[in-house]
């Protein structure tokens, strides 16, 4: 038999049917769906008088467009509350089980899919948001898709998909003190460019990339849309079952087994040939920092932003416009440039790893005066366990407050908005113009960073902190 | 949601030669919250196209009356970013029948198909003419032909091929829907989870 990579093998164990010349009909295992883009395919479905063919296989959460602080009070912003009300009618019409604002449950769609165990490896994983690929760290092969998809979902539990190509990164050796999986990925799409990986589903692979916890891989699978990649996955090891077992919609007993038995298989064959290949050196990357409007556009911290030469003829007006927006020189330094506001949090990294890592670098200190910060946590279970161990309150000793889940100044939909002009150190995953709100300037960064520079008002290298 | 049939379109161009526009720029986040499709044109390109008094921006292409047209001319990598589809369907609902670039970010390209909106995917070199012809003459006009995959500047002749999926270019074509496609499918998918767990 033909070596296969394990993108084909869980692809093609999912096509229900192809047409000639077009796409695959491919089957979904999983279906996310939260409140901003599922309401006008619910529309869909009561215009066309079909039910949701599948509700067992979908999963409701209100994340977005939620305020993070009073969650137990009515949303006061009227669309906003709409919004959430019509998911709520729409999962009790269709049949689909929501996690509500206010349920134990409850949380950003990506962290609790996975925090559940309702996201497993093997499965196809679909979801109204670019971020699905967050799940790909179980090895499952999850992606973004629009309304009308996430409509075609719910009448038939299939979307029609072509098949993207396949590409391998891998990361040999060891990674530096204070790099992290975040760190990881800003490397790699600075070097690839935020479109390097388009029209491609990307595997992680490599030592560097075993050697990480579940929740580094989701940090690492989430970020790769920002390349331009359809999804990207990393083969399920013993990481991934320990983590795996005992969550609330994970195989039990004899299923377990079972499951545990499949598993084991998905991996890519030895000689399995990808369309693209690229290695990169763990020991090359350092913490590193955005400094323009779309991810691709970062550094190393104690690097200089790149002079005009260096950037291709047609890339340079962009640039430019990008730095004109930031309000930065080509080739200036950026350690030890002062920001103004902190935010922690989101899909990428709002997971008790990154809330441990972010108060194990403030433990003892204090907030820097002039910094607002904002620590959001990725659900209420990852919440639940922040005050259980203890890191709530060494973040309140050194002058954080807390607040409640959701996806707040990630897209800043709700009220959390980063204010025109002032500089945001983000553990989120997109610096575009205006992302956390009109005229707001995002840096992107990992946790530690991120606690860096809400210790010392400037962007600082963590590495020197610790 | 059936779609209008599409066969050749004819009409005046609005150049945006921006590159990496995101879906963020195209419909800043805070006009998600609605839960219809319709309507979402008006706020196109808002942060582009409104200063914070909500003043239009003299020189933003949208506000400049000398460009109309269904066909939005714009640079490399349009659409990168969030997977939102009110991106498409704000374009769609502004007027847009084609959007012409020398890149699409994947998502946008399929939320645009799904939408009726026609993502033309042309060369570096074609992209260039185009703009420098509308620079010239702002009433130039493109012609796109779906039949023949075919995109011509009409003052020129110039013209250049594009791809498109012959499922989608079938779906275009004939205003045929997707999901009405897959509604066709049932007995297939129903027999594909059947013999998924033995
Ligand atoms: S946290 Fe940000 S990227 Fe993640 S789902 Fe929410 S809005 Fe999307």
């Amino acid at each position: 038999m033909k070596p296969k990579t394990l993108f084909d093998k869980i692809w093609n164990s999912h096509v229900v049917d192809s047409i000639p010349d077009g796409p695959d009909v491919l089957y979904i295992d999983r279906h996310y769906i939260h409140e901003v883009t599922s309401p006008q395919a619910f529309t869909g479905l009561r215009k066309r008088s079909i039910p949701l063919f599948r509700p067992k296989r979908t999963l409701a959460t209100a994340d977005h467009n939620i305020p993070t602080e009073h969650q137990e009070r009515p949303i006061r912003e009227e669309l906003s509350r709409i919004q959430v009300e019509t998911l709520s009618k729409n999962c009790k019409d269709f049949g689909v089980e929501l996690y509500g604002l206010g349920h134990p449950y409850n949380g950003i769609v990506h962290v609790i899919g996975a925090e559940l165990g309702f996201t497993q490896p093997g499965m196809t994983i679909v979801c109204g948001d670019s971020h699905t690929s967050t799940h790909g760290a179980f090895g499952s092969i999850a992606f973004g898709i629009g309304t009308s998809e996430v409509e075609m979902v719910f009448a038939s539990q299939c979307v029609l998909q072509p098949k993207p190509k396949k590409m391998r990164i891998n990361i040999e050796g060891k990674l530096r003190r204070g790099v992290t999986a975040k760190d990881i990925i800003l490397y790699i799409i600075s070097q690839i460019s935020a479109s390097g990986a388009t029209g491609y589903f990307v595997e992680y692979a490599g030592r560097a990339i075993r050697s990480l916890s579940m929740e580094a891989r989701m940090t690492i699978c989430n970020m790769s849309i920002e390349m331009g990649a359809r999804g990207g996955l990393i083969a399920p090891d013993e990481t991934t079952f320990a983590y795996m077992e005992g969550r609330e919609f994970a195989p039990q007993e004899k299923e377990w087994d079972i499951a545990l038995e499949k598993w084991k298989t998905l991996k890519t064959d030895p000689d399995a040939v990808f369309d693209k290949e690229l290695n990169f050196k763990a020991e090359d990357i350092r913490p590193m920092i955005t400094y323009g409007t779309n991810p691709g556009m970062g550094m190393a911290i104690k690097g200089t932003i790149p002079h005009l030469e260096d950037i291709p003829k047609s890339e340079q007006l962009s640039f430019q416009k990008a730095l004109k927006y930031m309000d930065f020189e080509p080739g200036m330094k950026l350690e030890g440039y002062p920001i103004d506001y902190v935010f922690l949090g989101s899909c990428t990294n709002g997971r008790i790893e990154d809330i441990r890592a972010f108060a194990s670098l403030v433990k003892g200190k204090k907030k820097a005066e002039s910094v607002t910060t904002w620590i959001v946590p990725g659900s209420r279970q990852v919440e639940k366990q922040a005050y259980a161990e203890g890191l709530v309150k060494i973040l309140e000793e050194a002058g954080f407050a807390f607040r409640q889940p959701g996806c707040s100044a990630c897209l800043a939909m709700n009220e959390d908005k980063i204010p025109a002009g002032k500089y945001a150190v983000s553990t989120s995953n997109r610096n575009f113009e205006g992302r956390q709100g009109p005229g707001a300037r995002t840096l992107l960064a990992s946790p530690l960073t991120a606690a860096a520079a809400a210790i010392t008002g400037k962007i600082t290298n963590p590495a020197d902190l610790m | 949601m059936a779609i209008d049939k599409f066969e050749i379109l004819t009409s005046t161009c609005v150049p945006l030669p921006a590159e990496n526009v995101d879906t963020d720029q195209i419909i800043p986040a805070r006009f998600l919250k609605a839960t219809s499709r319709e309507g979402f044109g008006e706020n196109l390109f808002r942060d582009w196209r409104y200063d914070k008094q909500n003043t239009p921006v003299k020189d933003f292409v949208l506000n400049n009356s000398k460009y109309s047209g269904k066909i939005l001319v714009t640079g490399k990598n349009f659409g990168s970013g969030s997977s939102r589809e009110h991106a498409a369907w704000a374009i769609f609902d502004y007027g847009f029948r084609v959007v012409v670039s020398s890149f699409f970010a994947d998502i946008f390209k399929n939320n645009a198909m799904n939408n009726g909106l026609l993502p033309v995917q042309v060369s570096e070199t074609f992209l260039k003419n185009i703009f420098e012809e509308i620079e010239k003459d702002a009433a130039t006009e493109l012609q796109v032909n779906l039949e023949k995959q075919e995109i011509k500047l009409l003052a020129t002749g110039d013209k250049e091929t594009f791809d498109i999926n012959p499922y989608k270019k079938l779906c275009f074509l004939n205003g045929y829907d997707d999901i009405d496609f897959l509604l066709s499918k049932k007995e297939k998918i129903i027999a594909f989870e059947q013999q998924r767990k033995d």
